[in-house]
């Protein structure tokens, strides 16, 4: 228990809780009788109020007095038990961390079973299964959809998952790697690379021409040479290449942005993409699930 | 300050005094209620075979492949014959709750505490347990010596014979409140294999023992000091509100007599002081010292003293049912009753049936699936191709119907909206399994240019096909500049 930095805190709940439970120790003892002026034998306790209005004494049954005693009782040996009076660890040494991971632990051994009839089935025939695709569909929706949309068909900067345009490769093995340790792509700024600000232009010019986009055709002859220091991450041909996962140029799919304007940009500045690691969310068979869900959005056409 | 001063002004008239120590807690004194028989036991009894048959029974009941009273709290589902609530149902225990409330600030106004005396479950388990005791042990007189007797083998065969049954009454008790929430025939099975859960065997041995101390031990004491119910059903009470009443102006003088002596020349009301009214007592009071706080108004008294009337062969009714204002003013029995029918009564009867008739008609009308629309925020709008611009939204389609459904999707609110969705069907529709939850991806599309930029209202259609039911839900559809 190191939560408070100022050593008189610790001190203070001590004196207060302890107060607390002694303070109503102390006033169960007091109330328990009373001295009475009254008349001998007339059940009355002495009080009067608005000249002869009499309060008469309805003891209340012992029993009472035994619940008083049994929670202070109970509130002592939850002093001992449990963190409590400031610094005191407890006996017991429970945490929330601990109840945390307890509750994690059933949690998991309870789902452990559903997941683990899937975990033998290969992918493709698991993406073919109603349940498991249920399951998957859940999985995602609750884990995968703030980047990549409800309907995985993705955003600017987030991939579409359903067109089979991979960066990073389709195979299952490969979009179990992608969501198990995460991906990070990286473009570096190529202006200086490529050349003055006109290469620039033209380099993009000549991606433009190569998937088929609108373009100045002048520019893009003069920018298919400049296009040799894009090449080494891109290919010759601009096909990109799924091992380091540089983007493939000329399909039409403009992760960040299409036009000439959005690809001067990427140029100039580069960028920095990353899909966090997942394994630490999910166990490996839930990752075999959801992997033949993501599979079965580009692979699998007869949707339901 | 103003009670100190006349505390010691009261010390200072009265002559001195010695000082009392008063014990402000002092143990309860075990209370013997003798058995009664009559008009009041009578429907107090059928009110115990009533509620009881209600409670031990219904868990049993099947409905189709379940239970037809069964409240998931793991699943969040409540089943209730062909009804299944969720959580987003809560509205209607809470109108249910408001129903009970009324219900007995209704009864209360016509007739004092009529749920305290004939329905509640502690006034239910406290008779069957009396009446277990009165079997086992005897009587009261005889249950008085029994426990003055000192220890015999016959007492202790007694006493752990009642015990034994009390013990098996309230664990079966136990066991049929825990088959309301977990399917009581498995429940059963898991009983005579041993294999109950933690919590099952927790709550059977919890609400048993709850059964047990409380019927067999605390039984007034519970009304006396723990029930809230108790007392603010006093200030339901009014002049006109029916309450069991010793009559005293026909009762008194009290005092006892020969069957065969003439009440005119002895000065002598009706009541024989035979303390019978005082035995039958499950609160131990005294009703001739007019209405008490402990009063349940179970009308035992009422019963047993009509027996005694009819044995000294005068008229019935000398403690009964009568209202403040009829025994003031004398009325006879359809003077009183006419008083039922007062604006305060009136008042509450309509409101409680307004709340009934609202309840049901919700019931009725409520739909059997229910939908949340959930706009994508990761996407504003995206195109999309054949120049559609395109909004994505989660649709989350709750089936409350325990067979599965298709439901058929449609949009309205702008200009060329086109609903798209790749969890379609060949049939354009999306299936849920029965009682499950799904969120299914939707793209509204329109032409790109066809709107101006913002926000605009747009709004989902869902038609349940096989339910023939339809529900609309608000969203909007965002286009970027």
């Amino acid at each position: 228990m190191s939560d408070f930095t100022n050593s008189f805190w610790p001190i203070f709940i001590t004196v207060i809780s302890l107060a607390g439970v002694f303070g109503c120790a102390l006033l169960l003892w007091l109330t328990s009788k009373i001295k009475a002026n009254s008349p001998n034998g007339d059940n009355t306790n002495g009080h009067v109020w608005d000249e002869n209005l009499r309060e008469m004494n309805n003891p209340l049954p012992r029993w009472w007095v035994w619940m008083f005693i049994i929670t202070i009782v109970f509130s002592l040996f939850y002093f001992v038990s449990y963190p409590s009076l400031g610094a005191n660890p407890g006996k017991l040494g429970w945490t929330q961390a601990k109840q945390y991971e307890q509750e994690m632990a059933v949690a998991n051994e309870k789902i452990a079973p559903l997941y683990a009839k899937y975990a033998a089935m290969p992918i493709d025939q698991l993406a073919g299964n109603k349940e498991a695709k249920a399951i998957g569909e859940r999985l995602f929706m609750n884990n995968c959809a703030q980047c990549h949309g409800s309907d995985a068909h993705g955003s600017k900067g987030f991939p579409n998952l359903t067109d089979n345009d991979w960066i990073h490769g389709g195979s299952p093995e490969k979009i179990t790697e992608t969501i198990t340790n995460g991906r990070i792509g990286m473009m570096p700024p190529m202006a200086a690379a490529v050349g003055n600000e006109e290469d620039v232009k033209n380099v993009a010019n000549y991606v433009l021409s190569i998937s088929g986009n609108k373009h100045d055709s002048a520019r893009a002859a003069l920018g298919k040479e400049k296009f040799a220091a894009c090449a080494a991450c891109h290919g010759a041909d601009g096909k990109g290449n799924q091992a380091i996962g540089s983007l493939n140029l000329t399909d039409g799919i403009w992760l960040h942005g299409a036009g000439e304007e959005a690809i001067i940009k990427r140029i100039n500045h580069g960028i920095t993409n990353q899909m966090p690691a997942q394994s630490a969310k999910f166990s490996p068979e839930q990752i075999h699930v959801l992997t033949a869900y993501v599979w079965g959005l580009s692979n699998n056409a007869n949707h339901q | 300050m103003r009670s100190s001063n006349n505390l010691k002004a009261s010390t200072n008239t009265d002559a001195p005094k010695e000082a009392t120590v008063i014990h402000l807690y002092a143990a309860a004194e075990k209370i013997y209620p003798r058995s009664t028989f009559g008009f009041f036991t009578k429907w107090r009894w059928a009110m115990i075979w009533l509620t009881q048959i209600v409670f031990y029974g219904t868990p049993w009941i099947e409905w189709g492949n379940r239970q037809a009273l069964l409240f998931d709290l793991e699943a969040k589902r409540f089943y209730i014959f062909n009804l299944v609530l969720y959580p987003q149902d809560l509205i209607y225990l809470t109108a249910i709750l408001i129903i009970s409330a009324l219900s007995l600030f209704l009864f209360t106004a016509i007739a004092g505490r009529l749920w305290c005396g004939y329905t509640c479950p502690q006034t239910v388990y406290t008779e069957i347990f009396l009446w277990i005791e009165a079997k086992i042990e005897g009587d009261r007189a005889a249950r008085i010596k029994l426990d003055n007797a000192g220890l015999s083998s016959q007492k202790l065969i007694k006493k752990s014979s009642k015990h034994f049954v009390w013990i098996a009454l309230s664990l079966w008790t136990g066991f049929t409140f825990v088959g309301y929430f977990s399917p009581i025939r498995e429940l059963g099975s898991a009983v005579v294999n041993l294999g109950l859960g933690p919590w099952e065997t927790f709550w059977i041995g919890f609400y048993g023992f709850a059964t047990y101390g409380n019927a067999g031990f605390m039984r007034e004491q519970v009304c006396k000091y723990m029930c809230p119910y108790a007392r603010f059903q006093s200030a339901m009470f009014d002049d006109d509100t029916l309450v069991v009443t010793y009559d005293e102006a026909r009762g008194e003088p009290r005092g006892s007599r020969s069957r065969k002596a003439d009440l005119t020349n002895q000065n002598l009301g009706s009541c024989i002081d035979c303390s019978m009214c005082v035995q039958v007592c499950p609160t131990g009071i005294d009703i001739r010292k007019g209405l008490q706080y402990e009063c349940i108004g179970c009308g035992a008294c009422a019963d047993v003293c009509d027996t005694v009337m009819d044995k000294m062969g005068y008229a019935r009714g000398l403690i009964k049912y009568s209202t403040q204002t009829a025994i003031v003013n004398g009325w006879s029995h359809t003077q009183m009753l006419k008083r039922i029918m007062r604006p305060r009564v009136m008042i509450y009867a309509a409101t409680l049936i307004l709340l009934v008739t609202t309840l049901c008609t919700s019931l009725w009308l409520r739909s059997p699936f229910k939908v949340d629309v959930i706009r994508d925020r990761g996407v504003m709008a995206r195109l999309a191709e054949g120049g559609m611009l395109e909004n994505v939204y989660r649709l989350q389609i709750m089936n409350a119907t325990e067979s599965a459904q298709h439901y058929q999707l449609s949009a309205t609110g702008l200009d060329g909206l086109v609903v798209q969705s790749d969890a379609l069907d060949a049939n354009r529709t999306v299936i849920v399994n029965a009682a499950e939850t799904r969120g299914v991806p939707v793209r509204l599309q329109i032409p790109d240019g066809s709107v101006k930029s913002g926000s605009h209202a747009v709004a989902f259609s869902i038609h349940a096909v096989e339910d023939d039911a339809t529900v609309t839900e608000k969203s909007i559809f965002l286009v970027p500049r």
